[in-house]
């Protein structure tokens, strides 16, 4: 077949809402931007263990100590079904950790923000949770197989989080003056970077036209974000705390919140690597990753012992 | 029936080691040597969380004087703590993070494995729930002894230095002290000396599959379990109680 009349295959598979799956033929581009998206995607993970992982040590009981240290294993175990399902488009997990450690790769900006009380960690189960799933949600019809059906796992599980996330909003709304401070101060300092999580506005976003048409991206970065204040604002509302955003307000006639501008300047700011903590992200997963190493080759060489232990059990056998 | 002071006392013993631990492991967790045993830990620690709040739990119904487990967590002191002394050793490197694991689960099997006897009927119903998840917490750090021990020169030498600086603390698990005999005698727990010949011998096998060398003729430390804690345990306690402390008294 030539290679047009294989582009033209594919693109009526993906018209047809079939699944392209590891070993169908695929063009070089729709395979590098689905390994640049999932491996953005795994790292987001890894990296989002850090600012959660945190407060591990700190919980303030016991139940919400083991759920955090749940919830945290989740990513973890996120991370791990992502850079498998990069894997199967051909690239190795060393691969990718290098070029995440290399500062190549990139991760969500919003894990570059610090967590500095607990609640915190509430805000980020509410909001940085809640704006991942309106992203991914659509993600499970993704054209890509394998990115599909991770996705769908890792959907039950981040709603899970989020209701989590959203409880320990509402148990300090509802507790002393000191805890509803910290919750409104939370969701002030946490606002802003989730809204920006759902990426460029749509006439700036250079990515999106081509992902609509492979079907990777169903619902433009403009959509989403409008979906999710919609559905978030209403909840601020019943914790009884206020979105820092004056120009908030319900639009009778579109249906929808208007909100004010976003500061695309700190958005571009945090991804070029100048968000309060870049630096400090990166050099604690370089670091983990650096003092892992003697484990990871003593891991490989105790493999290759006994596999030769075995050979020669057999050769005297 | 042993008096209930008492029984408090050693239930506090099993919910410190398990919480201590738990917490100890916790501290990996975003920073492990590759994501898989990143996972592994995380699910560890959150294992002794569990059984930690088990204990406690039964441990503040046995006082009764209307605490939660919560209290005896965040509100007590180090000295009130009875915890074994090789829980609260910093994770150091990989090997000291499994040396210390592996010390601990090969005991703490043995333990619940006998636990499970108890004449007291709710201790038993812990340790049965716990031995399960102790079984696989024993297997992942008696491979992972094997594996480094038996890895590269470095991984050994590291291993090594890891046993010396720890085994130091494993007497303490199975030297028994009166509270553990009285226990014993009341039928609640098993005798140590008792459990201590096999636990040896399971620690043994492993360290010489692992070629490993036990420290010979090293002094045996002791006092955690009688509230003698090293210098450890008192930052582990800042970190872990700061909330309860800063604002007392509130729900979260």
């Amino acid at each position: 077949m030539s290679r047009e009349r294989m582009e033209e295959y594919f693109q009526a598979t993906i018209d047809a809402d079939q699944k392209i799956e590891p070993k169908d033929w695929m063009p070089d581009a729709y395979r590098k931007t689905l390994i640049r998206q999932i491996s953005q995607h795994a790292h987001s993970e890894i990296v989002g263990m850090l600012p959660e992982g945190n407060w591990i040590t700190r919980a303030p009981n016991l139940r919400r100590k083991a759920a955090l240290l749940a919830k945290v294993q989740d990513e973890a175990g996120h991370g791990l079904y992502l850079y498998s399902a990069c894997e199967t488009l051909g690239v190795e997990r060393e691969e990718l950790l290098d070029q995440l450690h290399s500062g190549q790769a990139k991760y969500s900006s919003i894990f570059n923000y610090p967590t500095l009380t607990w609640a915190d960690i509430g805000a980020i189960g509410w909001l940085v949770d809640g704006a991942a799933i309106m992203n991914q949600v659509p993600l499970c019809r993704c054209s890509y197989g394998p990115y599909a059906r991770a996705m769908v796992r890792i959907c039950k599980e981040e709603s899970f989080h989020q209701r989590q996330g959203y409880e320990i909003m509402l148990t300090l709304c509802r507790g002393s003056d000191e805890q509803k401070a910290m919750a409104q101060d939370a969701l002030n300092r946490w606002w802003w970077p989730a809204l920006m999580m759902f990426g460029p506005n749509d006439k700036e976003s250079t990515h999106s036209e081509q992902s609509m048409k492979w079907r990777i991206k169903r619902i433009s970065n403009d959509e989403l974000r409008q979906r999710f204040v919609d559905m978030t604002v209403p909840q601020a509302d019943f914790l009884g705390i206020q979105v820092p955003d004056p120009d908030m307000k319900w639009n009778e006639s579109t249906g929808h919140y208007d909100f004010g501008p976003i500061n695309w300047d700190e958005f571009w700011n945090v991804v070029k690597g100048n968000g309060p903590c870049n630096r400090e992200r990166l050099k604690a997963r370089v670091q983990a990753h650096e003092e892992g190493s003697w484990v990871r080759e003593a891991a490989m060489a105790y493999a290759e012992k006994r596999k030769q232990r075995a050979e020669e059990r057999a050769r005297v056998a | 029936m042993v008096p209930s002071t008492r029984l408090y006392d050693y239930l506090l013993r099993l919910g410190d080691n398990a919480l201590i631990l738990g917490q100890r492991l916790g501290e990996w967790c975003g920073h492990g040597p590759v994501l898989e045993q990143d996972i592994a830990l995380t699910n560890i620690a959150l294992d002794l969380i569990g059984q930690a709040r088990l204990w406690l739990e039964y441990a503040a119904q046995t006082a009764g004087k209307g605490q939660t487990e919560d209290d005896l967590a965040f509100l007590r002191d180090a000295g009130a703590f009875r915890n074994a002394l090789l829980v609260e050793q910093p994770n150091g490197d990989f090997a000291h993070t499994i040396i210390r694991q592996f010390l601990f689960d090969a005991w703490n099997f043995a333990l619940h494995e006998d636990l499970c006897n108890s004449g007291d009927l709710q201790i038993r119903a812990i340790a049965e729930k716990s031995l399960k998840e102790i079984a696989y917490h024993r297997k992942y750090s008696s491979e992972w002894t094997i594996r480094l021990g038996d890895g590269t020169e470095e991984s050994r030498s590291r291993m090594q230095t890891a046993l010396e600086d720890l085994w130091t603390y494993a007497g303490e698990l199975w030297n028994p002290d009166d509270l553990d005999r009285e226990m014993a005698e009341a039928g609640i727990s098993p005798h140590l000396e008792r459990l201590q010949p096999a636990v040896e011998k399971y620690i043994r096998d492993i360290l010489t599959e692992a070629t490993l060398e036990i420290p010979a003729g090293t002094w045996m430390q002791s006092g955690g379990k009688q509230g003698r804690h090293s210098e450890h345990l008192g930052y582990i306690l800042a970190e872990m109680q700061f909330l309860q402390r800063a604002y007392p008294g509130l729900e979260w």
